[in-house]
């Protein structure tokens, strides 16, 4: 098991590791919030075109990348702010391209080799040189410091674009700033994750987190440390049983997701106890029997209990033993409430 | 039930804004330069024209409510003058300044349409009505008093004890509540509201409009966009019809455009009540 951590390569691979499974999340959720979780998709896309740029001129591939994702993100923001109709089909004609001209060019120049587009594609823990780990870190320092320090800013423009507008926030640049972030963190993560992957590990670990959090700020930091986590598993696993490391991370990620969403239900109950205790304050008028409702429960519990089990406030705080064998009917409560 | 309420708010005594009072009783509240002044507003959304020259004047602390059907331009006319929909023709001045040279957002409170569509990840009301307060302190950090101003405007619409919960699971009126105490924290002198009481329900609508009564008093300008005068009528010191993009009144609030306008009319809705009553009806 220690042996993993004695290669050089694997030292860097952790820390590149560490370093994407901050700044995806963490600038991700912006895009989740919005409703854009798949332009982290589409700038990997295009991002193989600057990959193939940096073969073809036997350039470090991670500069080209991060200047083509660059100008490919800006042009997708563009797109998206003028709301026109055929904005998707624009969009559609830009990946593809970069999907197709990346592999183009890949294909002439003299130094390509098979297995080195394929680690661009599926991430490759090998490959992370000493000089990519260099831009890696600058490049992951420049996201964290915008996502972190003007975390108000993008949060009122993701959630609110026009109320953004009315407190004077330069709405247009901040937008730009956004994209442009995104495009960035593609190239942070292309080592590692993989071209193909690298908008799951944006989108996969907010997905997760939001099943247990109400806030955008625990939503925030609970993504980087499912990022995080499965990241460092993900090489680690890479390592032991030979696997491409950008597949196993997001596949530990959707596992995550999957142990969250089992676990979201109970939580959501426990917390909705916890409210009914507070009484009627929840209410725009006050119920006659709202504020009844803890006392009334425990003497006429066992009379109403075939009744309670389609309300799911009601129920009271019975004892693990009882919880236990309601899990699956606490769900299907769930999904009528919904 | 609701017919009660809705008449105990009209026999209430006017506040010193409505149209019976004269200019001079405000005091200097009323002097200075308009707070929203469009003249020959010329619009065009999705290349249709929507505004045909709309003239429209709010002053420091006047109520004034914008009528008129759908799709008349009502929505419209208020973001040209938040900056969303760009004038093709006429001026826009804000508190006396051209529109492209104002930068006191802060005095402004925006409170928009209500939509049900809510945005991917979970905020929680506390962290919606913070984005109210960016004008203030702007890139510095979030302070005490900017937590001690969200706490207030979340008190004077009373949602302080909902403050930790997530903005998703909100009834219609209480997620109008937080709209609007994010325009309050910024203690705005304009409060610029688009149909503040669609899906709204009665009690809601009487807790809105005791909301908008005390900023009134406080001396702030509102700049209503309304379907019906509802609960809000006596607070209205003046109102502007449109129709078909064109001002097609200016004055003292209509007594007879349909019965939406009528004095005492509301919208009450049947399953209001019923809501409430059915998880009674369960658990009896």
């Amino acid at each position: 098991m220690i042996e993993m951590f004695q290669p050089d390569f694997m030292q860097r691979a952790f820390l590149a590791a560490v370093l994407v499974g901050v700044t995806a999340p963490s600038i991700g959720i912006y895009l989740v919030q919005r409703r854009q979780a798949l332009m982290g998709d589409g700038i990997g896309h295009v991002a193989l075109t600057g990959v193939g740029l940096g073969f073809l001129f036997q350039a470090n591939p991670m500069w080209t990348a991060v200047l083509v994702c660059v100008l490919g993100a800006v042009v997708m923001e563009l797109v998206r702010a003028r709301g026109n109709q055929r904005g998707d089909i624009a969009l559609a004609m830009l990946f593809y391209g970069g999907m197709a001209g990346g592999k183009l060019l890949v294909s002439m120049s003299s130094q390509s080799g098979a297995g080195s587009l394929e680690s661009y594609l599926w991430g490759s823990i090998l490959f992370v040189s000493p000089g990519d780990l260099a831009v890696i870190g600058l490049l992951a320092a420049v996201v964290l410091a915008v996502t972190i320090g003007l975390r108000r800013q993008l949060f009122a423009v993701c959630q609110d674009e026009e109320f953004a507008r009315v407190t004077g926030l330069p709405v247009r640049v901040i937008n730009l700033l956004l994209a442009v972030m995104a495009a960035v963190t593609v190239t942070v993560a292309m080592r590692v994750v993989g071209l193909l992957l690298v908008s799951a590990l944006m989108v996969v670990p907010v997905a997760a987190a939001q099943q247990l959090t109400r806030s955008f700020a625990a939503t925030q930091a609970t993504a980087i440390g499912v990022g995080v986590v499965t990241a460092l598993l993900g090489v680690g696993t890479s390592y032991q049983a030979d696997l491409p490391s950008g597949p196993t991370i997001v596949f530990l990620a959707i596992l995550t997701f999957a142990l969250f969403s089992a676990i979201a239900a109970p939580l959501a109950r426990r917390r909705h106890r916890a409210s009914v205790e507070h009484g009627p304050a929840v209410c725009d008028v006050a119920l006659t029997g709202g504020g009844a409702n803890p006392t009334r429960e425990p003497g006429t519990a066992e009379g109403v209990g075939t009744v309670l089990e389609t309300t799911e406030p009601a129920r009271t705080p019975a004892g693990t033993a009882v919880d236990k064998p309601l899990s699956g009917e606490s769900l299907s409560s769930r999904g009528l409430a919904q | 039930m609701s017919a009660v309420t809705t008449t105990t708010d009209s026999d209430r005594p006017r506040p010193s804004s409505s149209e019976g009072t004269g200019p001079g009783e405000a005091g200097p509240e009323r002097s200075g330069p308009a707070v929203v002044a469009l003249r020959g507003a010329v619009a065009t959304v999705g290349g249709r024209p929507v505004l045909r020259g709309v003239d429209l004047t709010v002053r420091p602390g006047e109520v004034v409510a914008l009528l008129g059907a759908n799709g008349s331009g009502k929505s419209t006319t208020v973001k040209s003058v938040i900056g969303s929909v760009p004038l093709d023709r006429g001026d826009l001045e804000l508190f006396g300044r051209p529109h492209r040279r104002f930068r006191d957002w802060h005095r402004i409170g925006y409170v928009p349409q209500r939509t049900t569509a809510a945005a991917g990840v979970p905020a929680t009301v506390r962290e919606v009505v913070s984005t109210g307060r960016l004008p203030q302190h702007g890139l510095l950090p979030f302070r005490r008093k900017d937590r001690a101003a969200v706490d207030r405007a979340l008190t004077s619409v009373g949602m302080l004890d909902r403050a930790g919960d997530g903005v998703a699971h909100l009834s219609g009126g209480q997620h109008q509540r937080v709209l609007i105490a994010r325009a309050l924290v910024g203690v705005p002198d304009l409060l610029i509201m688009d149909e503040p009481m669609a899906g709204v329900d009665v009690d809601s609508q009487q807790v809105l409009a005791d909301i908008l009564r005390s900023e009134v008093e406080r001396g702030c300008a509102v700049l209503l966009v309304l379907h019906e005068l509802g609960p809000l009528e006596p607070l209205i010191d003046r109102a502007v019809v449109l129709r078909d993009g064109c001002v097609a009144h200016d004055g003292p609030p209509p007594r007879n455009v349909g019965q939406h306008a009528l004095p005492g009319h509301d919208h009450v809705h049947p399953h209001a009540d019923d809501h409430h009553r059915t998880p009674q009806g369960l658990l009896a």
